[in-house]
């Protein structure tokens, strides 16, 4: 009994869904979060490197931005550019979460 | 008394603006002569004075020049508009001539010709208002349909071809019937559009007449269209060239019907060119938007947040949305004062309609 348990019990079968904010500076290195400690610091870094990458894509094709919504089915991610730096929101969507696209500045 | 007229000239270059000023002074007539840097502000003074002639650049920011033309041409109809362009394209050219603009000119050919340039403006300026309807000949009557639905015109169009005769009702934009040869609806229309010329003229509108189509005008127009480029000859450039300029005039009136700054349109790698509508051709644009789409993609793969939307960013220019949308990526610039809320319907309704 409980053989399958030792080669399964550690992984949880959903990745969960982060919920929060983080800043990262103009290097990609996240400096402050409030999303729970559980959840991978690595997807965290991938996440805000990924969108200082499109700030930084978007003033070299000569269009800087000041704000960037990704939205997933179930995740929103709002960024917001700060000095060369963003912070970052992140917010999963429920059933009930409105639709509109990101907010105007 | 004599009346001055006035010339409103449009250009983001303000030392352009002032050599423009300094060369009308030397015109005959003697005209008034007023100068903006946007499309925006251009569009505001025309609204509260009267001119006579819009000069217009291509290239500029924010609204350009074919934008604030297609305003134009449905809002001042008996305005002469010039272009006046740094851009030796001859694509530009076509699709302001499509616009109905009396002249293109070449910012280095005016410098050059300066004194022709000057009895081309004086002649147009000289010119009755009186004058008919300008380039209405070199307008298929598909062009003059959908000219009339986006002014949103009520009216009965009488067309006739030779001992033929088809009337056209039009209520509030929305075409309601069709009638020709002892058919209705939208087998008469589909046969009115096969026309390739003839004359028409405008009657009074018959608020009263029930309604015979329910497709949207456009719709109709496409499946014609569609229809019209199966049956011709596939390898007949001329024809070619018109089913092109047909569509270019169709999405630049669905761009400027639903409010649209730009439309970019990005295919996959090796499967045809980029498509830029509303602004200049930029390929960096057309990058970050494929890069934008592609980069969110695979972040969404590894943070498992289920398949991605879209894309939205803004700054205090415009803003834009990026979609994918059959293996194309899109890239819709919006002005920043159309509400964010419906963007996203918006766009969607744009590029779905773009290749259909």
């Amino acid at each position: 009994m409980g053989f399958l348990k030792r080669f399964f019990r550690s992984r949880a079968a959903v990745q969960q869904l982060p919920i929060g904010s983080l800043t990262v500076d103009r290097n990609g290195r996240v400096v402050t979060y409030t999303v729970s400690s559980v959840y991978p610091k690595a997807l965290l870094r991938d996440i805000g490197q990924q969108v200082l990458s499109l700030f930084r894509e978007a003033r070299m094709a000569q269009m800087p931005l000041a704000e960037i919504s990704i939205h997933f089915a179930s995740l929103n991610i709002t960024a917001r550019e700060l000095r060369g730096g963003a912070v970052i929101f992140l917010l999963p969507q429920t059933a009930f979460s409105p639709t509109a696209t990101s907010p105007h500045l | 008394m004599e009346t001055r007229h006035k010339i409103l000239v449009l250009d983001d270059d303000a030392d352009w603006l002032r050599l423009c000023n300094e060369l009308f002074a030397q015109l005959p007539s003697k005209p008034e002569i007023r100068t903006v840097a946007s499309g925006a502000r251009a569009l505001a003074l025309m609204e509260t004075e009267p001119f006579r002639l819009l000069v217009c650049d291509l290239k500029m920011p924010r609204m350009d020049g074919l934008q604030v033309l297609s305003i134009v041409r449905r809002r001042f109809p008996e305005l002469r508009t010039i272009v006046l362009s740094g851009l030796e394209d001859e694509e530009f050219r076509s699709r302001a001539y499509a616009l109905g603009v009396d002249l293109f000119w070449l910012k280095t050919d005016m410098q050059a010709n300066s004194q022709m340039f000057l009895d081309c403006i004086e002649s147009l300026l000289g010119r009755d208002l009186e004058g008919g309807f300008r380039g209405i000949q070199s307008k298929s009557l598909m062009d003059i349909i959908q000219m009339e639905c986006l002014s949103r015109s009520s009216t009965v169009m009488r067309i006739t071809r030779g001992s033929l005769v088809a009337k056209l009702w039009i209520q509030n934009g929305e075409l309601i019937d069709a009638e020709t040869e002892g058919s209705c609806g939208e087998a008469a229309f589909r046969r009115i559009l096969a026309w390739r010329s003839g004359t028409f003229e405008n009657l009074p509108a018959e608020p009263g007449r029930e309604r015979a189509i329910t497709k949207p005008v456009n719709a109709l127009l496409l499946e014609s269209a569609q229809a019209m480029d199966e049956t011709a000859d596939s390898v007949d450039p001329g024809s070619i060239e018109q089913t092109t300029h047909r569509k270019t005039i169709w999405k630049l009136a669905l761009l400027t019907r639903e409010g649209a700054e730009f439309v970019i349109a990005v295919p996959p790698e090796g499967q045809g060119e980029i498509e830029t509508m509303g602004t200049q051709p930029s390929e960096p644009l057309a990058k970050w938007a494929c890069l934008a789409a592609e980069t969110t993609r695979r972040l969404g793969e590894r943070i498992e947040a289920g398949p991605l939307s879209h894309v939205a960013a803004n700054n205090l220019e415009r803003q834009m949305l990026v979609l994918n949308q059959d293996n194309k990526c899109f890239l819709v610039g919006w002005p920043p004062d159309v509400a964010a809320g419906p963007l996203l319907e918006k766009s969607k309704k744009l590029v779905s309609s773009w290749d259909s």
